[in-house]
């Protein structure tokens, strides 16, 4: 209930047309010369003390990588991208070297605290209304890595997660610590050759999270990172790795922010998930990248590979993402049934406003036997935007029984923007079952009117009907996510309507 | 002062005048129906008090307690006390009822600068309306008006109102599509509403309905314009005699 409320109630306390993640820190930081060649990645790769076969895996995708161009196939346009004009490495100037959080440099906790985002080991008290049938969410922990522009300055719990036995560090010291688990794992689900994008992230990734849960063990909480771009003319090019072993299960959050400029900055990830037999890893994303102002100027460039590899027999990966940032979004988080029984999940919410272009979907790709897969995906255009979904499910000759049900819904919100459905299917074996729906419509003026009789605000109105229409959703999210997607859904709305 | 005066008002929908001059007034405690046959522009009266776009006002005037209700937004005539139940009320998806009603009761409320009501204060009093108006508890759980029988949807209408406390209730065709038990629960919702503050502007086209919610003045509009306005004893005649009398007149 009061999730609405809520919403309504913080959206009135916010400036409209304001992207109130905007500002920007003001602290040293230390960068790699500008532009991309060998020695770019060398000097990453000594700034993190790489390992030898770290640096090799990372040239071989350097070079790789000049012998790529730039995919076209999405329904996005954008001026062509200066690979040299882009610095590759930035970290905020440690002070000195750091023992305990008290030591991070005030100014950066200072804008994770802007952010609303706990680094000091607070348990999230928000009163926050349970679901119905979920847990009260008094007391709920959340570990927190904390990734500001390459490098990541933080991670909370450290104690209690090691005690479950779960691994949860940066990427950086994952590679010199447990170099037989990054080894194994790293570029087994998204090969250093796997795009133009993940294959520059594979040169010159800086940070990001690694995630290891041992078999068996359920992880105690929530683990999240949080992602900000601060510096000028950076791009952030982060690289996830999160195994769950046989029986485990974890839930990762994903946030990101970035500074109002005018310039466009990159931003290429990479995200790998492994699931092992039985284990099961959700992973959600709040993506909130600054979309560019009201003529369309600025804001991220945003070309992600995500994928999930569900390894094991009865293995699942879940995805739910809610996107409302970056001028440019290009993002289909996927699975690759391979485990037999296993099954996948995608769930999303993709918003644009302005002069945002979304290219946004899944892939599903059934390989074992008895494997399902679900994709609900909510798609909402307003201002000049244009929002695909696009999205593949494929059967594999050997996946008998694979069955997917896809839902694809668009709401137009105006008359000059696009929702685009673009939905690929490939069944090689007969007895897979497919099912495939879709709907396109416009927020209906007399719904409108219905809530503003009642009282509401036109924006509160808009904020109203959006919700509901994303409810299938948001009810996927963990619920601290929820509220602040319910947030984030009305504010980027706003204005977008009279 | 009167509650609600409608003087001369003249309106149009894409170039084409539907309302050529109508005027209505109505008094704190009076009931009035209006009666008329399809298209005579009842229910187009009935969303330019509420303020619906797409209608453009080119005469006359709308007072509200004196105040020019023309000038105001739709939400803040709401937060003043003017309340539409709809003809076709609307279906909104993934909203639930109770979400719904309190997030408009705690609109209305800010907008009138009084304090905002808490969730459990909601919910007693929504389950207590609901229960008079023998409306099931489920139904606010359930999306708004979502997969509601018809008569279920103006039942809700009938909630609404009854919640929100309105100085001014119009109700466009509340007996279209309810059963005969329904209908009587629904008039009586709506008598037990009626207070020497409050008035009610009921838009029918049976006289039946008036039996249940008795008017003190009754009025026949016919191609926009009000003909003829009496007693409750005009609407027995209407009942005999049909429109086609006041067809010449308009
Ligand atoms: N949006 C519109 N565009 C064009 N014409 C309209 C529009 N709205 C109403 N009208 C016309 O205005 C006239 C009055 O319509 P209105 O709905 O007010 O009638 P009514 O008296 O409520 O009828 P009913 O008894 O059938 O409900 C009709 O001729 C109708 O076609
Ligand atoms: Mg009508």
């Amino acid at each position: 209930m009061a999730a609405v409320q809520e919403t309504v109630e913080r959206v009135r306390r916010i400036d409209v047309d304001q992207y109130r993640y905007g500002f920007e820190t003001l602290i040293e930081s230390d960068k790699a010369p500008k532009g991309l060649s060998e020695d770019t990645v060398r000097f990453i790769s000594a700034k993190k003390n790489e390992p030898a076969w770290m640096l090799e895996w990372r040239l071989e995708a350097y070079r790789r990588w000049l012998t790529m161009t730039e995919p076209t196939w999405a329904r996005v346009d954008y001026p062509k991208i200066d690979y040299q004009d882009i610095y590759y490495y930035a970290a905020p100037k440690p002070k000195k070297t750091l023992s305990s959080i008290d030591e991070i440099d005030p100014e950066i906790l200072k804008t994770y605290e802007k952010l609303g985002i706990p680094l000091r080991e607070v348990a999230i008290l928000e009163g926050v209304e349970p679901p119905p049938g979920g847990e009260p969410s008094a007391n709920r922990k959340i570990a927190v890595d904390a990734v500001f522009d390459s490098v990541s300055v933080a991670t909370t719990f450290q104690k209690e997660l090691k005690a479950a036995g779960v691994i949860f560090m940066p990427i950086s010291e994952a590679i010199r610590e447990h170099p037989e688990l990054v080894r194994k794992y790293l570029g087994s689900v998204v090969p250093t050759s796997d795009n133009f994008f993940a294959t520059l992230n594979s040169a010159v990734f800086s940070d990001g999270s690694f995630v290891y849960v041992p078999p068996g063990v359920r992880c105690p909480m929530e683990l999240s990172t949080y992602f900000r771009i601060n510096e000028r003319n950076t791009g952030q090019f982060e690289r996830t790795l999160i195994i769950a072993d046989k029986g485990s299960y974890v839930s990762y959050l994903e946030g990101c922010t970035a500074p109002q400029r005018d310039e466009n900055q990159l931003h290429a990830a990479v995200v790998e998930l492994v699931a092992l037999d039985d284990a099961e890893i959700k992973y959600s994303t709040v993506q909130n990248w600054y979309p560019g102002n009201s003529e369309g100027k600025g804001g991220i460039y945003n070309f992600v590979t995500k994928r999930g590899d569900c390894r094991g027999k009865h293995s699942k990966i879940s995805w739910t993402q809610v996107e409302t940032g970056s001028a440019i979004t290009w993002k289909y988080p996927s699975c690759i049934l391979r485990g037999d029984n296993s099954s996948g999940e995608f769930y999303s919410i993709a918003i644009s406003n302005g002069f945002q272009q979304v290219d946004s979907g899944t892939k599903m790709l059934h390989l074992g036997k008895n494997t399902s897969s679900r994709i609900i995906s909510k798609g909402i255009a307003a201002g000049k935007s244009q929002n695909t979904y696009r999205g593949l499910v494929s059967a594999h000759r050997k996946a008998t029984g694979a069955r997917n049900y896809t839902a694809c819904d668009s709401l137009l919100i105006g008359d000059k923007c696009g929702a685009h459905t673009v939905p690929y299917v490939e069944a090689k074996n007969s007895s897979a079952t497919f099912e495939h729906e879709a709907t396109t419509s416009k927020i209906s003026e007399d719904v409108l009117f219905y809530c503003i009789q009642r009282g509401l605000s036109q924006e509160e109105a808009v904020g109203l009907v959006v919700n509901g229409f994303v409810k299938d959703v948001l009810q996927q999210l963990p619920m601290e996510f929820a509220v602040e997607a319910q947030k984030l859904i009305s504010i980027s709305l706003e204005g977008s309507v009279g | 002062m009167s509650l609600l005066e409608v003087k001369d008002l003249k309106v149009r929908v894409e170039e084409r005048e539907i309302l050529h001059g109508l005027s209505l007034t109505v008094n704190p405690g009076e009931v009035h129906a209006i009666m008329g046959p399809n298209g005579s522009g009842k229910s187009t009266l009935s969303h330019v008090i509420a303020g619906k776009p797409g209608y453009e006002v080119t005469g006359g005037q709308i007072l509200f307690r004196g105040e020019d209700l023309l000038e105001m937004e739709p939400n803040e005539r709401a937060a003043k006390g003017v309340f539409l139940a709809f003809q076709y009320p609307v279906e909104i998806p993934g909203v639930t009822t109770w979400n719904f009603l309190h997030a408009a009761l705690n609109a209305q409320r800010k907008a009138r600068g009084e304090d905002e009501m808490s969730s459990p204060a909601f919910l007693k009093k929504v389950r207590e309306v609901a229960k008079s108006l023998n409306v099931p508890q489920d139904m606010l759980k359930r999306g708004v008006n979502v997969g509601f029988s018809g008569g279920e949807k103006k039942r809700n209408e009938i909630l609404q109102m009854a919640l929100f406390e309105p100085a001014v209730c119009i109700l466009d065709e509340m007996d279209s599509g309810l059963d005969i038990d329904a209908l009587r629960i629904a008039a009586d919702g709506v008598n037990a509403l009626r207070s020497p503050e409050r008035a009610m502007v009921v838009i029918t086209h049976y006289q039946r309905l008036l039996n249940y919610i008795v008017p003190d003045y009754v009025h026949v509009m016919s191609k926009g314009r009000v003909v003829k306005s009496g007693g409750k004893e005009l609407a027995l005649e209407l009942e005999e005699s049909g429109y086609t009398q006041f067809e010449d007149a308009a």
